[in-house]
């Protein structure tokens, strides 16, 4: 049925939207509210199905074990006997519950307090609960008729109005139980509710305000489960909270480091199409312009390279292979620039070095730190390369022997765009260390500066099989010895 | 030579082609992709200059792709604002024989273009033995001699030699030699490269006569006889 299946969808949409507009408290409460009146009608139930079955099966044997020894008073005396036994029994019956009739067999009354034959009671083989009129009242009566020798017709029965009382209050009892037991389970409902509410309040307000920008809110601890899930929020709000930090501090220093060569480089052409006299001094300041809008194009590719990095995509071109040869390779690369500059760069490096990971950023990174080396060293200096495996740990270090770096630097080093003040007329943007950081991040590892008596070391230390640790957060310190710290 | 120029920004089009054609190319133009898939496969070029991101439903991977699938091997120069080394690898992977990024100076378009076709001929046969001019390589016994006399060399400087003398009378680019000789695809921030450029004059032109590696300026060498 076409127009049955373009429906049924229409309905589960439907459905979804109205549930979403549920809370998950309110599920929950309805659930156990559901749960709870279910259970409490069945075993209401089972317990009125119980007593008043007891009570039924009681009059029964009552009424049975009297037709008993009424029946074995005829064998024993004869009709008049049964006739005076009934009636003793009527004439004992305090409560008046007894009810009898003896009938002749031509339809005659002989005993018992009842009038006539009632008409249902037909069959002698079974009970029958009627209403009997009698003394003027009317009262359900539980019968059962017996054929008797002689043809004598006896009728034995309780009046059972007693029972129906009882069974009345008991189904009354019963049932206010049960609205009551609802009632609860329904306010249970509402409390649990309440209490999970108050719960996903707390998640959910922290959520908005930072939704609406105020990132210093986190989540209150209560001291039970849902810490858990307040931790792991909170852990990833600082997370979330640095990047965002990160991305602000990148988009000021956008804003000034490379506003200031845009800038230069427009006044220049400004300048030159205002005031050149000569083709020469336009030429020339056009490419003065180029040339600054190139160290622009640089120092994008840089940003956006470390933000490739930090962004862990990366991590795609691992793989396992010697990092010797690599790094060999990049100190051959400077060793030439650094005999220009009268430095000696020295090696340091073990015959093999197995690593998990991508050499290429490691050559990167670490042709940052001897390109900064270099900068910074004292002719007639040596800067060493050193790489060695200590346990699972490989460090690659780049040691200076020049002027180091002021205490208060050395923790901001590796900020995007940081520039020491003695580093200032330089060239470069200051991005070479948050490279070296995001590469030894993405590793799961640590870089950090150490201040040497004479010179700087700079230590990139990475996990030697990064693939089977989950890369930690960590910051710049500035002597960190271990990058098992944060990898608990 | 004759170049197909695939390229939808217009400023940059016609910077390309006024170069080109100021350096005796006969330069075609397309400026979708359509368009430069149909005169691709339609005609012969000697270089094809592609775009990456390219409006008219076909990009400059596809052209390339349904190139390379047509068995036609004319080089191509891929051109690009989009600088991930991963697209950069995805570029060379279908089929691309150089990848630029934007911005890009000319005379380092220039250089590629020109090392390229040449490769797309000389290159072909196996040579053992590079000259110009009395500089002599042997690539067998991997020795250098500059008229009678010999020149040792690093392996470094050896295969720095080498590039420059295969692409003799061409410019070639400082990033073209990190990334041919050194094999890395980052801005070394430094003059690396000049330095071991400077270092290899002093073997092998300092002392002769005439110079044979030159310097060009804004672009980066050249190796010819004067």
């Amino acid at each position: 049925m076409p127009h049955r299946a373009t429906r049924l969808p229409h309905i589960k949409i439907l459905w979804q939207r109205a549930w979403r507009y549920r809370s998950a408290g309110l599920g929950f409460s309805l659930a156990y509210g559901f749960v709870f009146a279910i259970s409490a009608a069945v075993f209401l139930t089972f317990l009125w199905w119980n007593t008043t079955g007891t009570l039924a099966r009681e009059v029964g044997q009552a009424v049975e074990a009297d037709a008993q020894s009424l029946t074995d008073r005829l064998d024993q005396n004869g009709v008049p006997a049964l006739i005076q036994a009934i009636q003793d029994r009527l004439d004992q019956d305090v409560e008046d519950e007894s009810l009898y009739l003896l009938m002749a067999p031509d339809g005659t009354r002989l005993a018992g307090n009842l009038h006539a034959w009632p008409k249902p009671v037909r069959n002698d083989e079974r009970f029958y609960i009627i209403k009997i009129s009698r003394d003027g009242r009317t009262a359900s009566a539980q019968l059962h008729a017996y054929r008797l020798p002689n043809n004598l017709h006896l009728l034995i029965g309780r009046d059972v109005r007693g029972r129906d009382m009882l069974r009345r209050v008991l189904t009354e009892t019963f049932l206010w139980s049960w609205v009551m037991v609802t009632a609860l389970a329904i306010g249970g409902g509402l409390v649990v509710r309440g209490i999970f509410s108050r719960i996903l309040t707390s998640i959910a307000q922290t959520t908005a305000a930072i939704a609406h920008g105020d990132m210093r809110q986190r989540m209150p601890m209560v001291g039970n489960e849902v810490d858990l899930v307040a931790q792991t929020v909170n852990k990833m709000l600082d997370r979330i909270t640095r990047l965002m930090e990160g991305v602000k501090q990148v988009s000021n220093s956008i804003a000034h480091d490379l506003r200031t060569p845009i800038t230069r480089a427009r006044n220049r052409l400004e300048d030159a199409s205002l005031h050149a006299k000569t083709n020469e001094e336009m030429h020339d300041a056009i490419d003065r312009a180029v040339a600054d809008l190139d160290h622009i194009t640089s120092v994008f590719d840089a940003l956006m390279r470390i933000a490739q990095i930090e962004a862990g995509a990366r991590r795609a071109a691992f793989e396992t292979g010697d990092l010797v040869k690599p790094l060999h390779d990049i100190a051959e690369l400077y060793e030439a620039t650094a005999e220009d500059a009268g430095l000696h760069l020295a090696q340091d490096l073990p015959p093999r070095l197995m690593f998990y990971g991508d050499s290429r950023l490691i050559q990167q990174g670490v042709a940052n730190l001897i390109d900064n080396a270099i900068k910074f060293s004292p002719p007639d200096t040596t800067i060493t390369l050193r790489a060695s495996l200590s346990g699972d740990l490989v460090r690659i270090s780049v040691t200076d022997q020049g002027a180091g770096m002021a205490q208060e630097d050395l923790a901001r080093a590796s900020e995007r765009f940081f520039r020491a003040d003695q580093a200032r007329n330089t060239p470069g943007a200051g991005l070479g260390l948050s490279l070296v950081q995001a590469v030894a991040q993405l590793h799961g590892g640590t870089f950090s500066l150490e201040p040497l008596q004479r010179g700087l070391r700079a230590v990139i230390s990475l996990p030697s099989n990064s693939n089977e640790k989950p890369p930690a957060p960590q910051q710049i310190t500035e002597a960190s010895p271990s990058a098992h710290d944060a990898d608990i | 030579m004759r170049i197909l120029l695939v390229e939808d920004d217009p400023t940059v089009r016609s910077f390309i082609i006024k170069g080109l054609r100021e350096t005796g190319h006969l330069v075609e133009e397309a400026d979708n992709g359509k368009d430069g898939l149909f005169l691709a496969v339609s005609e012969n070029f000697d270089i094809i200059i592609l775009d990456r991101m390219l409006p008219g439903g076909i990009d400059g991977l596809r052209i390339l792709e349904t190139l390379r699938a047509q068995n036609n091997a004319t080089p191509v120069l891929l051109l690009s604002a989009l600088a991930d080394v991963d697209e950069r690898v995805a570029g060379l992977r279908a089929g691309g024989d150089d990848y630029m990024t934007k911005p890009f100076a000319f005379s380092e378009l220039l250089a590629r273009v020109e090392a390229l076709a040449r490769r797309g001929s000389a290159e072909q046969a196996p040579q053992t033995k590079l000259v110009v001019a009395d500089l002599e390589m042997d690539l067998l016994s991997r020795t250098v001699k500059r008229g009678d006399e010999k020149i040792d060399l690093q392996p470094r400087e050896f295969r720095l030699l080498e590039f420059l003398m295969r692409h003799a009378g061409q410019v070639v680019t400082r990033t073209m030699l990190l990334e041919r000789v050194w094999d890395y695809h980052f801005d070394p921030q430094t003059n690396v490269i000049d330095v071991h450029v400077s270092r290899l004059r002093q073997k092998v032109d300092k002392p002769f006569d005439t110079a044979l590696i030159h310097t060009i300026r804004n672009a980066g060498y050249i190796l010819r006889a004067e």
